[in-house]
C-alpha cells in the first residue's frame, strides 16, 4: 500500500512540478515551502494539544513526583520520597496494584478470546446474521453511569437477575459487590456482557481472509479445528496483537466502574476494588497530595511503556503478516 | 453442494453444513437472550413499584406498569438542566473534533511537508500514553487558567485534535487518490480550499463517524465533569446520575428510569447510525497491525 502510494504521489509531484517551474518560475513561493506551511498550519492545532496537553503535563508530573507539591504550597523537593512511600509506607498502594493487575491479567485474555469466539461465530452465513450482529454489538456502545447502576442491580445478592439465573441451576450465587472474593469478577462479568466491542474488528478482519485458504486446507483433510488454529488464528493475528496491546493499556486505566460502584471511590469491601487510578485519585483529589499522585502517574507510565514493549518484542515472534507487509 | 458418488445423506456437505449452522444458530441464539436480559431487566425494573422490586422471587414483567415512576424520578433533580448541558458540551465536541481532526489527518495524508512522518509516529505513540498518567498536571493547567468549574476543560480539548481520530481520519483519506489533490492544485486550489471542498464531502462516512463516536464519547463522559465542574447547575447527565443516586439511595425503580432515559439517546444514535459504527472499526481494523 506504501509503495503504492508514494508511486503516485511522485508522479502527480513531478507533472505539477513541469506546470509550475513554466508558470510561476520563481514568482511565487517554491511548491516544498508551501507544502509545509500548509503543512504545519493544519496541523498546528494538535501540536498545540500535544505541547500543552501530553508532553508538558508529562514533563511536569516528572518534575513534581519529586516534590511535594499539593497545588497550594510551595513544591519542595523531596527527591525519591515518593516513591519510598509506595513501596514502604503505603499498604493501600500495593493492594491497588495487585487489585489492577488481577484485573487486566484476567480482562485482557477474556475479552480477546470471547471477542474471536464471536466473530469466528458471526461470521457464518446464517439467516438473521445482521441482526445478530446488531445485537450483541449494542452492549458495546453503553457505558457510563446507568451502566455500572444498571449491573448493581442485577447483581444484587438476593433479588438480581444473575443470582435468580443461578438459582435455577441449583447455584447459590455469591454476595458479588459485597464480597471480596467476589468484586473483581464481577466487574469481569460486567465487562463480558460487552465484548461485542472487539468483536467487530476481528469480523472486519476475518472477512479478508480468502475463502481459498480454506478450501485449499479442507482439500488436504483439515478438520475445523486445525483450519481455526492454522488459518485463521494466523491470518488475524496482525488484529489480536493489536486488539491485546490496546486493551492491555486500557485495563490499566480502570476507573469509573470502580469509582461508581464503591460509593465515590472508597475501594469497595476489603478494599478490593481500590485500583491502581483510584488510589492516585483519592490521592490527587481528595488529598490534594499532587506530588504522590505524580509519582505513582509515572510508575504507572513506566510499566505501561515496559509491557507495551514487550508485547511488542513478543508480537514480532507470533504476528503473522501477508508477505511481509502489514497489509 | 455436488452429490457426486451419491454418498448417504448424513455425509453430504450439505447437510453437515446444515447441521453446523443449525448449532450456530442455536449458540447464537442463547447468547442473544444472555445479552439482551440485562437491559430487558432495567426497563422492567423500571417499571415496578419499590415493594415489587424487593420481592422474591423477583418478577420477570411487573405486575403494574408505573410509567409514573419516570415522570417522579425527573423531578427528582434537575434532569433537563443537566441534558442540555450534556448536550451543549457533546455537540461544541463534536464540532471540534470533525472539524480539527479532519484538518490535521489532511495534512498528515495529503501534504508533503517536512517531518510529516515522524511527527505521524509521535501521534500514534501518544495513543500508547495511559490518559491517566496527564490527568493531575492537566487538572492543575486548567485551575491555573481559572477554568475549574466550566465547560472548557471539557470542550477545548476537542479543538486540540485527538490522536485516534486523526489516525482514523488519515486511513480513510490514504484511499483518495492523490491525482485529484493534484488536479485541484494545478487548477490554483490551495489546500485550505482542497480539504474544504474535495476532502470533507469525499470523506462524509469517515467524519460521521468520527462525529458519533465523540458524540457518544463525551454523552458517557464521568471523568471529565467530575474533575472540572463543582455547581450543580453545571452538572452533566453522568455526574448528575452519580449524584442522584445519592439523592434517592437504594430507590432503584427511580435509578433504573432514570437510567433508561441517559441511555436511550445512546441507543437511538446507534440504531440511527449502526452503519457508521461498524464503519469506525472497519477503518481501523484494517490496517492497523
Amino acid at each position: 500500500m506504501k509503495s503504492y502510494d508514494t508511486t503516485i504521489a511522485r508522479r502527480g509531484t513531478d507533472i505539477a512540478g513541469e506546470k509550475e517551474k513554466k508558470k510561476t518560475a520563481g514568482k511565487r513561493l517554491s511548491r516544498q515551502t508551501r507544502e509545509n506551511i500548509f503543512g504545519y498550519l493544519f496541523i498546528s492545532p494538535w501540536i498545540i494539544g500535544f505541547l500543552g496537553l501530553t508532553l508538558g503535563p508529562l514533563l511536569f508530573s516528572l518534575f513534581a513526583s519529586f516534590t511535594d507539591y499539593n497545588i497550594t504550597s510551595k513544591m519542595n523537593f523531596i527527591g525519591l520520597d515518593n516513591f519510598k512511600r509506595m513501596f514502604t509506607i503505603d499498604d493501600l498502594f500495593k493492594t491497588s496494584l495487585w487489585n489492577t493487575l488481577y484485573y487486566v491479567l484476567f480482562s485482557v485474555p477474556l475479552t480477546t478470546a470471547g471477542a474471536i469466539f464471536l466473530s469466528v461465530l458471526l461470521n457464518q452465513k446464517i439467516k438473521g446474521m445482521k441482526f445478530f450482529r446488531t445485537l450483541y454489538y449494542l452492549p458495546a456502545i453503553l457505558s457510563g453511569v446507568a451502566v455500572y447502576f444498571l449491573w448493581m442491580q442485577l447483581l444484587s445478592p438476593s433479588t438480581g437477575l444473575v443470582n435468580t439465573f443461578l438459582g435455577w441451576f441449583g447455584i447459590e450465587g455469591p454476595a458479588w459487590l459485597f464480597d471480596p472474593e467476589w468484586t473483581k469478577p464481577a466487574l469481569l462479568l460486567m465487562k463480558m456482557w460487552s465484548v461485542g466491542g472487539g468483536m467487530l474488528l476481528y469480523l472486519a478482519s476475518l472477512q479478508g481472509v480468502s475463502s481459498s485458504m480454506y478450501e485449499a486446507a479442507e482439500l488436504d483433510g483439515a478438520g475445523a479445528m486445525q483450519k481455526f488454529f492454522y488459518i485463521t488464528l494466523p491470518m488475524i493475528s496482525p488484529i489480536i496483537f493489536f486488539d491485546v496491546l490496546t486493551s492491555t493499556i486500557g485495563s490499566f486505566q480502570i476507573f469509573q466502574e470502580a469509582y461508581v460502584m464503591t460509593e465515590n471511590g472508597s475501594g469497595g469491601p476489603g478494599n478490593s476494588l481500590l485500583f491502581y487510578n483510584l488510589h492516585m485519585w483519592n490521592n490527587a483529589f481528595e488529598v490534594f497530595d499532587m506530588g504522590y499522585a505524580s509519582a505513582m502517574a509515572w510508575l504507572l507510565f513506566i510499566v505501561v511503556m515496559i509491557l507495551t514493549v514487550i508485547n511488542m518484542k513478543l508480537g514480532k515472534k507470533w504476528v503473522h503478516y501477508e508477505g511481509g507487509d502489514n497489509k | 453442494m455436488k452429490t457426486a458418488s451419491a454418498p448417504k445423506f448424513y455425509e453430504t456437505k450439505k447437510f453437515k453444513e446444515k447441521v453446523k449452522q443449525t448449532i450456530v444458530f442455536t449458540v447464537l441464539l442463547a447468547g442473544s437472550v444472555l445479552i439482551l436480559s440485562p437491559l430487558w431487566w432495567m426497563i422492567s425494573t423500571s417499571l415496578k413499584s419499590p415493594a415489587e422490586i424487593a420481592q422474591y422471587p423477583p418478577a420477570f414483567i411487573p405486575s403494574e406498569f408505573h410509567f409514573s415512576n419516570y415522570v417522579e424520578a425527573w423531578k427528582t433533580a434537575p434532569f433537563t438542566r443537566w441534558a442540555m448541558n450534556t448536550f451543549f458540551i457533546a455537540f461544541f465536541g463534536m464540532v471540534g473534533s470533525v472539524l480539527v481532526n479532519s484538518l490535521v489527518a489532511y495534512a498528515f495524508a495529503k501534504i508533503r511537508f517536512k517531518g510529516r512522518n515522524s511527527l505521524f509516529m509521535v501521534v500514534l505513540s501518544t495513543m500508547l500514553i495511559p490518559g491517566f498518567v496527564t490527568m493531575v498536571p492537566q487538572y492543575i493547567l486548567f485551575s491555573k487558567l481559572g477554568w475549574v468549574n466550566t465547560y472548557l476543560p471539557l470542550i477545548v480539548p476537542a479543538f486540540l485534535g485527538s490522536a485516534f481520530f486523526i489516525f482514523l481520519l488519515r486511513q480513510f483519506m490514504m484511499t483518495i487518490p492523490n491525482e485529484l489533490i493534484e488536479a485541484a492544485v494545478l487548477d490554483g486550489a490551495n489546500h485550505l480550499q482542497i480539504w474544504w471542498h474535495i476532502m470533507l464531502p469525499l470523506t462524509k462516512p469517515a467524519l460521521i463517524t468520527v462525529a458519533i463516536f465523540s458524540f457518544n464519547g463525551a454523552w458517557n463522559d464521568l471523568l471529565g465533569p467530575l474533575l472540572y465542574l463543582n455547581d450543580e447547575s453545571l452538572y452533566t447527565l453522568q455526574i448528575g446520575l452519580q449524584t442522584f443516586k445519592g439523592t434517592v439511595q437504594t430507590q432503584w425503580h427511580y435509578l433504573m428510569a432514570m437510567s433508561v432515559m441517559v441511555l436511550l439517546p445512546v441507543v437511538l444514535l446507534f440504531f440511527f447510525f449502526q452503519k457508521h459504527f461498524i464503519e469506525g472499526s472497519n477503518i481501523a481494523s484494517g490496517t492497523k497491525g
